[in-house]
């Protein structure tokens, strides 16, 4: 079964994060901005356009592409 | 006196750029560090009795390979002449941005902490505890407004205490899990000996920099891994880090190197747990009730066009009347050294070549100043990082990046202010596809000559709809060539969209206008001259040689006698293909000047007197225009529309060149801009050449 993504939610929704599926600078770099696993994320919006999103963390706003979204698996709670 | 280097280090978006500005005033100095575009920024202060100087890094994330500023930020701090490491962190925003923290931390150097926006920090309702901090993160942290200079003083009081005192290297690392240690343990016995580095802090020093250079080898670091294989009888090392590297991945089923990034920010955000009280509810802030407006679904796009309208109008519109001033000065100027100076060859240099080559330079200085007035101030807002992501879908099916679209938009009025916005972007490889398509965006210099020649040969109807397919080529090449670029010249993955939207802010005015000035300078000293160098070469070239004595040439024959004229002649076989001749070869080597000056030569060229008008823009003027260059150098409408492409696509301005080699440091890329817009231009022309005559299109 495919893992759920951070991709595959819609505005709205939380979800804590599980694990980055990817290494190197991207990987990395997502760690670093705080996509650490457990940690929990809401997505705020899409760009006009339909992409990048909005990612709400802690506090703070982080915009990431689809394809990085990708990387980020997630999990749903209840 | 004694004397302090300090590294100023942060993430993007830390303040630190304000806190620099305020430490240093006027007196810093910026360049680039050697073989790479990133700046490099520096600046002195004296404080007590210390004179301090201030390295002012590059906002970065992290202290990774992946990006130059990362790798420069780390030689600098690799190396022996920083003292002490001032971090500035942003309080409300700590975990992340001590993830950073902790990675200056391992480097070993004495490190001050700066938690700047505590004015912010403290309105969200956030409580630091900063004793408990410091002893948390093994050095002191202090509160800093950056924004009203407050606290930084004191950051430079504990510069020189821990400058001063007895500065100790131990128990200040973070520890990994014990089956990483163990092999950091492993890898560290295996460093090659040779290269202990003696600085003031001694042999400990050393000990750190080992375990740090054993804690990238886990990470894989590119660079420290590649240092390491260049190094004769590293294979034992080689051969233990594959195998240290397998035992972490088998024990704890993750890759090392996510493993150990994901323990600093385990130990940032421990800190932050422990040291830091938040407030109870999450309120809707500030910030999102503006994004909620600004980013929302239906009005982002209008508000972001609007706010580019209004970005180029300040450029463009408004920066016309200074322009205008200093045109009318400049034109004072030379008709008062005209009237003074005895005819001959020193008058004409002085009037033609210099003075009309440092009025190209400053004629361009108001359109600086007011684009970096308002794009300082945009960033400092916090609304570029919107912007780009509102654009980024778009500009990334060009394979370029969502800050990429100002810089194009720019285009339209000046290549040089837009190639200057490219600052903006901070990976190198955007920057420079960015920077290598810009001049397509055809600008407000071409327009003079689409008008002449369209306004010529085609009937007053057509001539806005031939104009205005021009612009739409250029754009179609700009989308065209970047996606080129971006796929054989600068391959491989793109590099990551991650980046912050940050709190919106009032920018600190004094930090502004420091940078815009800061911008004008550099402009005025790289790129201003190589301008007037060039100019004067050019000058040169439709001088000499000069009519024999006695023999009064009237422009025209002056101009074919002249090298320019040679040159004209010379390249006719290569333009002969696109039906060009001689006289356009002249008037298109004049154009490398400033492309509105091939108007200009070709009235030379041509002898027009244009009867009662000799305005271009005149229909009068036009006419005459058309019958003259069709009797001379029998242009055809077709002809007149295939020079409008050459001129929109052919090498950029000499100015553009310039401002091109400043900004990325080398002639590399200006040469290859000249050869790959040239080759472009002839091949398209040829192309739509060849096709009208195939159509019957010739006649």
């Amino acid at each position: 079964m495919k893992k759920m993504t951070l991709k595959d939610l819609s505005p709205g929704q939380k979800a804590r994060v599980a694990r980055i599926n990817r290494t190197g600078a991207i990987g990395r770099r997502l760690v670093e901005m705080g996509f650490g696993p457990g940690c929990e994320v809401k997505v705020e919006r899409y760009a006009p356009l339909g992409d990048p999103m909005e990612i709400k963390l802690k506090g703070t706003h982080i915009s990431l592409r689809k394809i990085e979204a990708e990387m980020v698996e997630v999990e749903q709670e209840g | 006196m004694k004397k302090i280097t300090i590294a100023l280090a942060g993430n993007p978006n830390s303040g630190k750029t304000t806190i620099f500005n305020y430490l240093t005033g006027a007196r810093q100095h910026v360049g680039n560090y050697p073989g790479v575009t990133v700046e490099k920024r520096e600046g002195k202060r004296f404080y007590r009795d210390y004179e301090f100087t201030i390295i002012d890094l590059p906002g970065i994330y992290s202290l990774t390979a992946y990006s130059p500023d990362e790798l420069v930020s780390r030689q600098v701090l690799l190396g022996e002449e920083i003292d002490v490491i001032v971090n500035i962190v942003d309080a409300t925003n700590l975990e992340r941005h001590f993830s950073l923290t902790v990675q200056l931390k391992e480097l070993g150097l004495p490190l001050v902490i700066g938690l700047n926006m505590m004015d912010l920090a403290e309105a969200e309702g956030l409580k630091i505890n900063f004793s408990l901090l410091s002893q948390l993160m093994g050095h002191p942290v202090l509160p800093v407004v950056g924004t009203k200079n407050q606290g930084i003083d004191q950051l430079l009081d504990a510069a020189i205490s821990l400058k001063e005192g007895d500065f100790s290297f131990s128990e200040r690392f973070i520890r990994y899990q014990n089956g990483v240690e163990n092999q950091v343990e492993n890898v560290k016995k295996l460093l090659p000996k040779s290269g202990v580095k003696k600085d003031r802090y001694g042999v400990k020093r050393q000990e750190a920099i080992n375990r740090w250079t054993a804690v990238k080898l886990l990470e894989n670091d590119p660079e420290i891994v590649n240092q390491m294989k260049k190094r004769p009888g590293s294979d034992a090392l080689l051969s233990q880090l594959v195998k240290s590297r397998h035992a972490i991945r088998e024990q704890f089923g993750e890759d090392p190197e996510l493993l150990i990034v994901d323990s600093r920010y385990a130990f940032a955000r421990g800190a932050v747990r422990e040291g830091v009280v938040f407030p109870g509810e999450d309120r809707v802030s500030l910030t999102e009730r503006i994004d909620n407006i600004v980013l929302n679904r239906v009005l982002s796009l209008p508000i972001f066009l609007l706010t580019m309208w209004l970005l180029f109008q300040m450029t463009f519109t408004l920066g016309q009347f200074p322009m205008e001033w200093l045109d009318q000065g400049i034109s004072f100027l030379a008709d008062t050294l005209n009237a003074l100076l005895p005819d001959g060859l020193v008058k004409s240099l002085v009037v033609d070549g210099i003075i009309g080559g440092v009025g190209g330079v400053i004629i361009f200085l108001p359109n600086i100043l007011l684009l970096f007035l308002g794009i300082t101030f945009l960033e400092a807002t916090g609304y570029m990082a919107r912007a780009a992501f509102i654009m980024d879908k778009l500009m990334h099916k060009m394979g370029l990046h969502g800050k990429s679209f100002i810089p194009m938009v720019l285009g339209f009025g000046c290549s040089i202010p837009a190639i200057m916005a490219t600052r903006t972007l901070e990976n190198p490889r955007d920057r420079l596809i960015t920077i290598l398509v810009v001049p397509l965006m055809s600008c407000g210099a071409r327009l003079p000559v689409y008008i002449l020649l369209a306004g010529a040969f085609f009937s007053p109807g057509m001539a806005g709809n031939v104009i205005f397919s021009i612009y739409l080529v250029g754009i179609l090449l700009a989308v065209l060539m970047a996606k080129a670029f971006r796929t054989w010249l600068f391959p491989g993955q793109s590099e990551p969209f991650v980046m912050e939207l940050p709190v919106y802010r009032m920018p600190v005015w004094r930090s502004v206008l420091l940078q815009v000035w800061e911008r004008a300078l550099l402009y005025l000293k790289k790129a201003g001259t190589v301008i007037l160098a060039a100019s004067v070469l050019i000058w040169a070239l439709f001088t000499f040689p000069m009519a024999e004595e006695g023999k009064d040439l009237d422009p025209a024959a002056q101009m074919e006698q002249s090298i320019a004229g040679h040159i004209g002649h010379g390249v006719e076989p290569v333009l002969k293909p696109l039906g060009f001749d001689w006289k356009t070869g002249v008037a298109l080597l004049a154009g490398f000047a400033a492309k509105e000056v091939v108007v200009s030569t070709m009235g030379t060229l041509y002898s027009i007197e244009g009867g009662e008008s000799t305005d271009p823009a005149e229909a009068e003027y036009q006419k005459n225009f058309a019958e003259r260059v069709k009797e001379q150098s029998g242009f055809t409408p077709l002809t007149a529309y295939v020079l409008m492409l050459f001129i929109l696509v052919y090498i950029p301005c000499l100015s553009t060149v310039a401002v091109v080699y400043r900004e990325t440091n080398g002639w590399r890329w200006p040469l290859f801009l000249i050869f790959y817009t040239f080759t472009l231009a002839w091949v398209l022309s040829f192309l739509v050449y060849r096709a009208g005559l195939l159509l019957g299109l010739g006649g």
